[in-house]
């Protein structure tokens, strides 16, 4: 039993009604009444030290009693341990002691599970909606929440044009209590909304400022725009159905979202892939990873003005995408991931290309070094800014490089590491003052070591498969597959189908290099399911509503490192092919709820650069 | 000389005439579809928030007026930059004692931190910050 | 022999022309420079009859948008500045160019045409206090559309106004004190003739100095990039904010009128305005004293070709700079003002004129 256990069964021992070691997550299921003093504890013990809430979410297990879980996710820095708090609510007035006393992120966890729930927290400072607008009746990540229910049409009963364009007497009267006293003159605050629809803002996001000055004095960031109800969808469709709900999470390198969730879903089911899928896995993360890292520095430069760095790293990563693209098929929305592997083998010739594409890539950063690491105006621009002290990074539960720019070295790939990347060697940059020149050195750096990771997985990546047949002649996929369809099956079983990348068949041996043999989920080769009735059976088995994918009843969390941080995965499974609750601990959703912090005492030409640097991308971060 | 000065009105006269005539032309021109929404003031997408016709803190008070000092002092200089050649060691040191003067006077206002945008001294009261969101706006766009 | 009438209308059309011209043509320019230096193709499309002469036509295009578009007036503002505000930015920016000189004289029978629209003894006393005008246009402008992005904007360009303007006075002191005259005609006819026979005897190399503090003053009072802090599109989007069609439009021609302002300017002060090398009223002399006899004609159309020439390598260093660096954030921009660019300045007055007494 873990130590973290122990202590707490010595300590709480009568607020303990369970714990848990299921497939390596140590879990206590713990009385409500005393869920703040077990995290208090926990997080200031001097041997547990648990000092990062990484999640707290909810689950709804709908009839039963008690109805709702919370579940906090802690982690521990010193001892790179991992505890999950569950604390059970029950209806009705499902409600909770908060913990935001504790950490800040958990004020925005908390608004959500509110928001997405109905779970309230006493003692929260502000329980406001924050995924949904505030006219939204209901709360739909319930399980009596259909998925097909519409709210009500919000009117503007009652507007009129006199309230768009108040008078001057108006506006007065609403302003008289901000004034501030300078230089004997009384000075009024100005508020200022910034977003949604603000270039800076990306169209997503909205920041109410209020402004002595230029200086910011307070800010409210509001969120939600881009929501989606991914979790609500995921719940409600096949396990392989999901992938293509991942890709919209973090747009710009859904390859690691689609990683981070089969990853998971693994988990849950004990399967481990294949090496050469392993590596597949690895290679193409980094590819999205410096694909991720190259828009975050080049949109930041170019909302400083500098037009010229952004549009050089928009040539890198066009240099990225066309290999995403070679090899998925896709830019964007990728889906390449599946449980137990990947839809298909690299292409022919893949290496080579990608070796003359990361060149291009370090040429690029050569050029953005000279342009902008070496420029004063852009240093005197983010050195010093937006800064956040290392204790309120964890606080709001930074990871990634926003937290390795405090100096914090915590990277999921060294910590824990997935997919063989404890065979790979490569260097955590940290940084030392957590303001925006330190995030944009450790990204710049954080692009160089994944070159490196890439390069050192092809030189480590089993052999692939064979390209030709025992005669020595090359049969396409699609060709082999028409076969099978017409019923000219014989000796084709023996044969080995080139795959291209357009994917209109698989080679069978490919197959095998990317895709376990588990029949649970791996579908068949396609010549498998033309050419023999097993197959076929097996390809319907996997298809079918109701059968698919059905990992036995549990849970699992599993995280990965994301091009923003630790992004992590927590799925309850009931054993049927629907997932039971999919959470998304999106990375960026921390950076965005300690925005406010970040920003407090900046001028407003100091939000834009400190927004681009922790690179909120509202697809994972509304989900 | 006071025919150069007749140019100059004359072609501040072409000046404006080629401004108007562009007013002019595009007022001809252009459509013309008000509408409540449209007319609002833009605050990116959302209703303003107060009022901008307020006494803000734009902290350049200070710097208003060492700008005064050194338009003057501009003025002053110009007429003896034109001629100071023939004016002779005089004047030139004369002219010097006078820009040392200011320079000093520069040095004082910087060393007294008015240059400084962020006068830490003055650091408002930031207790103050209830914000609410107004929803008015997207309530009658969704109509 | 006075000049009639006609002439003095001719030469307004020249140089509005020049000054329009070349304003409408920095957009297309401003496009495909940033292209090329960012590895694109830049604007392309606009064609009449499939002709398109690598977008050249995209400034036309722009034009009719901006007379076509609905430019309207947003129901809070002050309607009367709302609408004068623009006209008065692009008014004070195209006036400055009544004193530049183009050329110098052309022979016509017996009328000598002075190649300046208005031969100003006071010329660059007016050009100041045309450019501290010009602020007037864009502070109106911010403040009538009682828009708080505006507003910001309005007040970020005042300051820098305020900033920039006394530095601006001072940076070219140096070159006044040595051509002893502020009329423009005189200074670039001063700055005929050779250093040691060979170098043309141009301001910059008597005041190399002024040239690099005026012409980083001249970029700060276009308001373009590195120091678009009242603009900063990303940031608060711009004191031009509520304006749209015609209103934003000239707000944008003047944008880029000034730009060849400046560029004007600082080939007048610093790089012998229409002044050729080697060439005099007669024809090029050489250092190495070969001798080509031209007529005046000849002789004045290369001379408007090399000031041409000369505003527009300074555009391009323009844009070159404005598509490079990053954006200053204005503080920033107002302490390189007071604290670098003004001592500095001031320096300069003392050592030119250290210099000039020693010399004397």
């Amino acid at each position: 039993m873990p130590n973290a256990l122990k202590l707490l069964q010595n300590k709480f021992s009568d607020c303990i009604r369970e714990t848990n070691c299921h497939l390596g997550d140590t879990s206590a299921v713990v009385n409500k009444k005393a869920v703040h003093d077990i995290l208090e504890f926990l997080r200031d013990d001097a041997d547990l030290n648990f000092d990062l809430l990484v999640d707290l979410t909810c689950v709804d297990y709908g009839e039963g009693e008690p109805r709702f879980e919370i579940v906090y996710l802690l982690h521990s820095f010193k001892t790179k341990a991992r505890i999950f708090i569950k604390a059970q609510v029950s209806e009705p007035d499902p409600q909770v002691q908060t913990v935001s006393d504790l950490w800040h992120i958990a004020d925005w966890y908390e608004r959500e599970v509110w928001d997405l729930f109905g779970v309230s927290f006493k003692g929260h400072p502000d329980l406001r909606r924050l995924l949904m607008y505030e006219e939204f009746q209901g709360h739909p990540l319930r399980k009596d929440y259909s998925i097909d229910k519409r709210q009500p049409l919000v009117t503007a009963e009652g507007t009129n044009n006199s309230q768009i364009t108040p008078t001057l007497e108006q506006s007065q009267q609403a302003m008289e209590e901000y004034v501030s006293e300078e230089n004997g003159l009384s000075v009024r605050h100005m508020f200022l909304n910034m977003g949604p629809s603000h270039p800076a803002m990306h169209g997503v996001v909205k920041i109410v400022l209020e402004l002595d000055g230029e200086k910011v004095v307070g800010s409210d960031v509001g969120i939600g725009y881009l929501h989606r109800a991914f979790e609500k969808h995921a719940e409600n469709i096949s396990y392989t159905g999901v992938f293509p709900y991942t890709d919209r999470l973090n747009y710009v390198s859904p390859i690691i979202n689609n990683v981070g969730y089969a990853l998971a879903v693994e988990k849950l089911l004990g399967i481990e892939v294949t090496e050469r899928c392993k590596y597949i896995r690895v290679i193409m993360s980094e590819i999205s990873r410096i694909a991720d890292h190259l828009t975050c520095i080049g949109a930041m430069a170019m909302e400083l003005g500098a037009m010229t760095p952004f549009l050089y790293f928009m040539q890198a990563r066009e240099a990225m995408y066309q290999l995403i693209e070679e090899v998925t098929g896709a830019r964007i929305t990728v889906s390449y991931v599946r449980v137990g592997g990947v839809k298909a083998d690299l292409p022919a010739g893949f290496e080579s290309r990608v070796h003359d594409q990361l060149k291009k890539v370090r040429a690029e950063l050569k050029q953005v070094h000279r342009l902008l690491s070496r420029n004063r105006i852009f240093v005197d621009r983010v050195q010093g800014i937006g800064a956040i002290s290392t204790a309120d990074a964890i606080s709001y539960s930074f990871t990634g490089p926003m937290l390795r720019a405090c100096g914090v070295d915590y990277d999921v790939r060294k910590t824990f590491p997935y997919s063989n990347y404890d065979r790979i060697d490569f260097d955590v940059p940290v940084g030392e003052n957590g303001d925006i020149l330190d995030r944009y050195l450790v990204r710049m750096e954080e692009i160089e070591q994944s070159c490196r990771i890439i390069e050192q997985a092809f030189e480590k990546i089993p052999v692939g498969n064979v390209m030709v047949d025992f005669t020595g002649k090359e049969i396409p996929a699609e060709k082999m597959a028409d076969l099978g369809k017409f019923g000219q099956t014989e000796g084709l079983l023996l044969q080995v189908a080139v795959t291209d990348p357009t994917l209109l068949g698989a080679g069978e041996s490919e197959h095998a290099e990317v895709r376990h043999a588990d029949k649970r989920v791996s579908l068949p080769a396609k010549e498998k399911t033309y050419a023999s009735i097993e197959g076929l059976i097996n390809h319907f088995m996997l298809i079918m509503d109701g059968h698919g994918i059905c990992p036995p009843k549990g849970e699992a969390y599993f995280p990965v490192e994301g091009a923003n941080g630790e992004l992590g995965f927590y799925i309850v499974s009931d054993g049927s092919d629907k997932a039971y609750r999919v959470r998304c601990r999106p990375p960026c959703f921390a950076f965005v709820a300690g925005f406010s912090k970040m920003i407090e005492g900046c001028q407003l030409a100091d939000i834009i650069p400190a927004f681009g640097s922790i690179n909120m991308i509202a697809g994972e971060l509304d989900r | 000389m006071l025919q150069n000065f007749a140019h100059i009105l004359v072609f501040l006269i072409f000046g404006a005439a080629f401004v108007g005539i562009n007013i002019t032309i595009s007022r001809l021109l252009q459509a013309r579809n008000p509408h409540p929404v449209k007319l609002s003031t833009y605050e990116c997408g959302e209703l303003p928030e107060g009022e901008s016709w307020i006494q803000f803190n734009i902290r350049f008070y200070v710097i208003a007026l060492i700008f005064l000092i050194f338009e003057v002092e501009i003025a002053f200089l110009f007429p003896w930059a034109v001629v100071f050649k023939s004016l002779g060691t005089f004047a030139f040191v004369e002219m010097m004692v006078f820009v040392f003067i200011l320079i000093i006077g520069l040095a004082y206002v910087w060393g007294k931190g008015d240059l400084e945008w962020e006068k830490p001294a003055n650091v408002p009261d930031t207790s103050v910050s209830p914000l609410t969101e107004s929803k008015e706006l997207t309530q009658l766009m969704a109509s | 022999m006075a000049e009639g009438i006609g002439i003095i209308l001719l030469k307004f059309g020249f140089i509005l022309l020049f000054a329009l011209g070349l304003g409408g043509l920095l957009t297309w320019v401003e496009r495909k420079q940033s292209a090329i230096m960012q590895d694109r193709i830049g604007a392309n499309r606009a064609s009449i009859f499939g002709l398109r002469l690598i977008g050249l036509f995209h400034p036309l295009a722009d034009a009719i948008k901006m007379f076509t578009k609905e430019s309207f007036t947003p129901a809070s503002a002050e309607k009367f500045l709302f609408t004068l505000a623009p006209a008065i930015s692009v008014f004070f920016a195209l006036i400055g160019f009544a004193v530049i000189p183009f050329g110098d004289k052309l022979i016509f029978g017996d009328t000598v045409v002075n190649l300046q629209v208005a031969p100003l003894n006071v010329g660059l006393l007016y050009l100041f206090a045309v450019a501290g005008l010009a602020v007037y246009g864009v502070v109106l402008g911010a403040w009538a559309s009682r828009n708080n992005y505006a507003m910001l904007g309005g007040m970020r360009a005042a300051a820098q106004m305020i900033s920039y303007e006394v530095a601006l006075g001072v940076t070219i002191f140096g070159s006044i004190m040595i051509y002893q005259t502020v009329d423009l005609q005189q200074i670039v006819h001063l700055q005929g003739g050779t250093f040691w026979g060979w170098l043309p005897a141009w301001g910059i190399f008597m005041q190399p100095l002024g040239f690099i503090l005026f012409l980083t003053v001249g970029i700060a009072e276009t308001k373009r990039v590195p120091f678009d802090a009242p603009e900063g599109e990303s940031e608060i989007i711009g004191y031009f904010i509520e304006y749209s069609g015609m209103g934003f439009g000239m707000y944008f021609l003047t944008d880029f009128v000034e730009t060849v302002m400046i560029s004007a300017i600082t080939v007048t002060l610093f790089f012998g305005g229409w002044q050729v090398p080697y060439l005099l009223a007669d024809g090029f002399h050489f250092p190495w004293g070969e001798v080509w006899l031209l007529n005046n004609w000849t002789v004045a159309l290369f001379q408007i070709a090399s000031f041409s020439l000369k505003v527009m390598f300074f555009l391009w260093l323009q844009m070159a700079i404005r598509w490079t660096l990053p954006r200053f954030r204005y503080d920033q921009i107002l302490r390189l003002g007071w604290k670098y660019i003004l001592p500095i300045s001031l320096l300069n007055i003392v050592l030119t004129g250290i210099v000039i007494m020693v010399l004397k």
